[in-house]
């Protein structure tokens, strides 16, 4: 290709992926004055994303802060909620907290992505939907552009904000292949209920919502969670399980959403539904060991396709939204300093370093492995015996107590061997000092 | 309980919109089907797009259905795995 067309196609910074990252780069970037372009495969933003899923305030806030006037906001959630399932039995941890119930926000993915896109080129960025890179044009060994279905283009700066399957990450070599061990496979179910029955079933009412974490029983012990979210008029239901376990298992990840489905404290809450759709993706769950190498010349990674995910508390859309503006911020300082070179773009790594996204997830960074090392006990077992424990306590049936809790405990250490306690007491240790150390 | 909701996965597959691509985005190497005992693919994809079909000795792609989610490429190495054309595949609009 000839200097004379690179120059015709050539622009300030090119973001591909039009997801949270991409869109909070690229925005950045057009309200520090250069120009951007934003790029995506799908036929508009949002039609290839999935996510459990929530948007937090704080980071919604830092790129578009008016967003709470027009934004596609579903319900906020203001009821917290953690099922710890036996087969037959669950018992539900519920947290409110009247004084702040905007915290995060439950939206939809196909409205919320188009409207942080339609925002984002008021203020400049120019977009290109139905858009696939094919992969990167690399001279002298930096990232100059990209390659399309249509045509070649050209920037100082590629971001990559193409999502946990990142074929551009992986054909810059920035990160290894990623191993199944390393994320999970969540499926879901959007699920419409009218929005009085939503409101009476989740005891909600207008606008706020309830999130549920699911622990246990029809999981059988697999490394994973279900979940539940209340939209306006629509009921989100899905899970996300290791893919190793899954794997190992052979398990079909829709028979096991059907089996969390059909148990009777998840049952009751879409009944008399109708399925509105069927989705699936990948979440990262290597957290801090897995992140790659999030820069290189003339590109950073952002987002899903940096594996910035931190599982334990379900936060992904908002490291997402962060590190794209810290790229954003990066490029503009290297666009003003016309240097494009690792050396200048180590500086979005510093930003991340120094801000709660790195922070956390090296506090976090062992806690999945520890957790997935003892799966059967905290999320099987130990619910199971909460189940029981509650079981006992609440029923009466004209025996004695007493015989019941003694039988309770012995059984607790029978069914458990002291082994086994005892490595379950040690990763309990090692997760309390690991996040406080 | 009654509800509205299919449990047939391809019941479930046909409340997705798409846009079907003209061509193929997954791509399995056949003779290493072959070999393969596991045949994880057939298991874990949750759109159900592989099968084998033990008579023809071949796994069936349907790629129409794919979620482009990418568990398959993650757990075997013999599937040449790329997004589809531009605009096309899966498009969701409530998840």
């Amino acid at each position: 290709m000839s200097e004379e067309i690179s120059e015709k196609n050539k622009i300030d910074v090119i973001v591909v992926g039009a997801g949270p990252a991409g869109v909070s780069a690229a925005i950045t970037i057009a309200r520090g004055g250069k120009k951007v372009v934003l790029v995506e495969r799908g036929s508009f933003a949002g039609s290839k994303n999935m996510y459990g899923g929530v948007i937090y305030s704080h980071a919604a806030k830092e790129i578009f802060p008016n967003f709470e006037d027009n934004a596609p906001i579903e319900r906020f959630v203001a009821s917290h909620n953690y099922v710890l399932l036996s087969e037959n039995s669950s018992t539900i941890i519920s947290y409110e907290n009247y004084e702040q119930e905007k915290n995060a926000f439950v939206a939809i993915r196909a409205k919320w992505d188009k409207w942080c896109v339609e925002e984002a080129m008021k203020e400049g960025v120019y977009y290109a939907p139905e858009t696939l890179v094919k992969e990167l044009i690399l001279k002298d060994g930096k990232v100059v552009g990209i390659t399309t279905d249509i045509e070649d283009y050209y920037a100082d700066i590629v971001i990559i904000a193409d999502g946990v399957n990142s074929l551009l990450a992986k054909q810059l070599r920035l990160r290894e292949n990623i191993k199944p061990k390393n994320v999970a496979l969540g499926v879901k179910e959007v699920i419409k209920l009218p929005a009085e029955i939503i409101n009476n079933r989740f005891g909600l009412t207008n606008e706020k919502g309830a999130a549920y974490e699911l622990v246990g029983g029809p999981l059988e012990g697999l490394f994973g969670l279900g979940f539940i979210y209340t939209n306006k008029d629509s009921v989100s239901i899905g899970l996300g399980v290791s893919l190793e376990d899954l794997k190992n298992k052979k398990i079909k990840p829709y028979e096991l959403l059907e089996k969390l489905k059909s148990h009777p404290a998840i049952a009751k809450f879409i009944e008399d539904g109708e399925l509105l759709e069927y989705s699936a993706h990948l979440i990262p769950e290597g957290g801090y060991n897995c992140i790659p190498k999030l820069y290189t010349d003339g590109a950073m990674i952002v987002g899903d396709a940096a594996m910035l995910v931190n599982n334990v508390h379900f936060e992904g859309t908002n490291f997402a939204m962060i590190s794209g503006k810290f790229a954003g911020e990066t490029a503009l300082e290297a666009l003003e300093n016309n240097d494009f070179s690792s050396n200048m773009l180590c500086l979005y790594k510093k930003k991340l370093t120094n801000s709660f996204i790195l922070k956390d997830l090296k506090t976090y960074k062992d806690v999945i492995s520890v957790l997935s090392s003892r799966t059967d006990s905290f999320l099987n077992y130990y619910p199971s015996k909460v189940n029981e424990f509650f079981g006992i306590f609440t029923t009466a049936d004209g025996q004695e107590k007493r015989a019941k809790f003694v039988k309770f405990t012995k059984d607790f250490f029978r069914k458990r061997s002291l082994a086994e306690l005892f490595k379950d007491a040690i990763a309990g240790i090692k997760l309390v000092f690991g996040i406080l150390k | 309980m009654e509800n509205n909701i299919p449990e047939n996965i391809e019941n479930k597959l046909y409340k997705v919109k798409y846009k079907t691509d003209s061509k193929c985005h997954l791509n399995p190497n056949n003779s290493k089907c072959l070999q393969c005992i596991d045949k994880v693919c057939t298991i874990i994809c949750p759109a159900n797009v592989y099968n084998y079909n033990e008579t023809e000795k071949k796994l069936t792609v349907s790629y129409e259905k794919c979620l482009e989610c990418g568990a398959c490429k993650l757990i075997c190495k013999n599937i040449d795995w790329v997004y589809p054309s531009s605009g096309k595949g899966v498009n969701f609009k409530n998840s």
